[in-house]
């Protein structure tokens, strides 16, 4: 039987572009280009060696967002996964976490999956928590932050680096898990694949395909709210000297005025 | 008054620092009762209570350190559904914001994570977070169920506020997916004795431009006479000259220390998101179109390996 792979990538704003709230609080999804997240390259890169290993693998990449959102799916297609799925709604907007969540599980299970592979965290809203959520929503194990890993008779298993100490851990497929940015380099797009690409299927869901109502997603169904937003003031120009000898005695002059020796 | 929920980050019964901030802002909002689990919560009680801990819920199990997250999941719930709580703060580890995060759905809660700060509102605590690496900040509130929060450390802070912090046993059933995932094992990280790295009040990082796992020495060195904690960035510790621990940035620590030192970094974007917040920064980097000087109080274009080493030795001799 074919193992099937599903992996979730978000489309974000460039982290290196200048990004700004829109006025209902919600991030500014126009002012800034938009990408696949740097840290979900690393799920596909995963996710494509585990099906190079398996026997007969297919990798499926699934994303909710906006229309452009399809660049993410696209990049993906054309680093080798084989389908996407798009899940395109307009009452999606401003949708929390547990409102992604939901969907994507929905999306999942329609799909079939025997692995879902997730970025760590995603780099605009970097909470670092869906595919846990994604894992108690789907009544799977979640093995999670994974910088080794290996997939093999039924079982994932791998590395994760904590706080404290450096776990080995495993777990029965069907599972969640997600990767670190230490797991392996992700490929770029050959040309071949990028001409490939534009051939795969893509398919475009909304909330109704998935049995879901508008009430349960959006800012409405969000069960958080953000009050209010405030860009942190530039800091002020502080001085700089080149050293010529005389750094070091400067620097420590400045250290010590501030009272840090 | 209501009760508010903390669960500790310990070490075998050395109860983590974070934990005592959270104790110390859970006092804003309600009563903290810790929520302690694994063995030894005797040794732990004494530091809970010191710090306001009315309670401390306990319990003991294998599980807790078989299996990943989820049997912590567990636990939690059923202290949320004993003491039905104002709300539930949680430190900003990866793990801790895991726990959060499934604890909030069991409970249909709203979750607010990475906080760092937190105060009473009317309709509750109202989080402020640092988004977009630190160029902005919000507030925020649940607005539906108990409000799960992860509050980072260095927060607050921890003040003392001796209560009564009473033992008591916490009944746990484990649900079906509590053994999902099996640790297999587990190696500690090695202790160096310097500063943990979101705790410290210094910070001295390096980069690419410290060049070799040998030359990071001076930067030990000149943490050393600071009393410092030593990061460094993606590029150096990509390039296996200094651990993963102890990366600065987005996906590494966050740190906001009364003073930052960056030596070699040139400061993109993804490495701001982790020390932007420090009080005071200084650089040091040969390169004075570096972005890091954009950040800096005060800035020394000039080659680390002579500034760095002579500043230690000023340091040194200011401290006698
Ligand atoms: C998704 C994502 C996540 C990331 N997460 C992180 C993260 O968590 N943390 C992080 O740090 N980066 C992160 N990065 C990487 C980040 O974009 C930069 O590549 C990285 O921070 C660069 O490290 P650096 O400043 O040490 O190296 P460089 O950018 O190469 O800078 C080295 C600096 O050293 C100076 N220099 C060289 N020699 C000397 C000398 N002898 N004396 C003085 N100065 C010298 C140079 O002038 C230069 O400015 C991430 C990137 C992505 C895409
Ligand atoms: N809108 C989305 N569509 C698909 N996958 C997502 C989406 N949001 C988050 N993810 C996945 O969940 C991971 C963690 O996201 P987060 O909890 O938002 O930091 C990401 O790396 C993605 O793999």
């Amino acid at each position: 039987m074919s193992l099937r792979i599903v992996v979730c990538v978000k489309y974000v704003p460039d982290a290196t572009g200048d990004r700004h709230f829109a006025e209902d609080l919600t991030t500014d999804r126009e002012a800034v280009d938009g990408l696949l997240s740097e840290l979900d390259e690393y799920a596909v890169e995963q996710a494509l060696r585990i099906a190079e290993e398996a026997d007969d693998a297919e990798v499926t990449v699934v994303t909710v967002g906006p229309e452009d959102a399809t660049d993410a799916l696209r990049k993906a297609l054309s680093m080798g996964a084989d389908k996407g799925v798009h899940v395109e709604d307009d009452d999606l907007h401003g949708t929390d976490v547990f409102g992604t969540s939901l969907v994507l599980a929905k999306a999942i299970e329609k799909t079939g999956y025997d692995l879902v592979v997730c970025g760590m965290a995603s780099t605009d809203g970097g909470m670092g928590v869906l595919p846990a959520i994604l894992a108690e929503r789907l009544g799977v194990p979640q093995v999670t932050l994974l910088t080794e890993l290996s997939v093999a008779d039924g079982k994932v298993s791998g590395r994760r680096d904590g706080d404290a100490a450096s776990e080995q851990v495993e777990a029965a497929l069907p599972a969640v898990i997600s990767v670190t940015d230490r797991s392996g380099e992700a490929r770029y797009p050959s040309f071949k694949g990028i001409m490939a690409a534009k051939k795969k299927p893509v398919e475009t869901l909304d909330l109704e395909d998935l049995d879901l109502e508008a009430e349960q997603v959006g800012l409405e169904g969000a069960y958080t709210k953000v009050l209010s937003a405030t860009e942190r003031p530039a800091r002020t120009a502080g001085e700089i000297v080149t050293d010529e000898g005389e750094g070091a005695k400067l620097l420590a002059a400045f250290l010590a005025e501030r009272k840090f020796i | 008054m209501a009760e508010v929920l903390v669960y500790v980050d310990h070490v075998d019964g050395a109860v983590r620092k974070p934990t005592l901030e959270l104790l110390t802002l859970a006092r804003r909002i309600g009563d903290p009762v810790a929520v302690y689990l694994g063995a030894n919560a005797e040794s732990a009680a004494p530091a809970l209570a010191e710090h306001g801990a009315v309670k401390v819920l306990a319990a003991d199990a294998p599980e807790f350190g078989d299996y990943l997250v989820v049997p912590k999941v567990d636990a939690l719930q059923a202290a949320a559904e004993a003491v039905s709580p104002a709300a539930v703060l949680i430190p900003s580890s990866a793990e801790g914001k895991e726990i959060a995060a499934r604890l909030a759905l069991r409970l249909g809660s709203g979750l607010i994570t990475d906080a760092v700060d937190l105060n009473a509102g009317d309709e509750g605590p109202v989080a402020t977070q640092s988004v977009f690496a630190a160029a902005f900040t919000t507030t925020s509130t649940v607005t539906t169920g108990t409000p799960v929060i992860t509050v980072k450390p260095n927060s607050t802070a921890p003040e003392a506020a001796p209560a009564a912090g009473t033992v008591e046993q916490l009944s746990v059933t484990f649900g079906e997916l509590a053994t999902g995932t099996k640790v297999v094992s587990r190696s500690p990280r090695e202790s160096t004795g310097r500063p943990e790295l979101t705790e410290a009040a210094i910070v001295v990082s390096g980069g690419r431009g410290v060049n070799g796992a040998e030359n990071f020495a001076i930067i030990e060195a000149l943490a050393d006479s600071l009393g410092a904690a030593v990061g460094a960035s993606r590029a150096a510790v990509d390039a296996g000259w200094y651990p993963h621990s102890n990366q600065v940035g987005q996906t590494g620590k966050t740190v906001s220390p009364q003073l930052y030192v960056a030596a070699g970094i040139s400061g993109a974007i993804q490495h701001r998101a982790g020390m932007q917040t420090s009080k005071t920064i200084v650089a040091i980097n040969k390169d004075e179109e570096a972005p890091i000087f954009e950040l800096v109080d005060y800035g020394v274009v000039g080659d680390l390996f002579e500034v760095v080493p002579a500043l230690t030795d000023e340091v040194k001799a200011r401290k006698g």
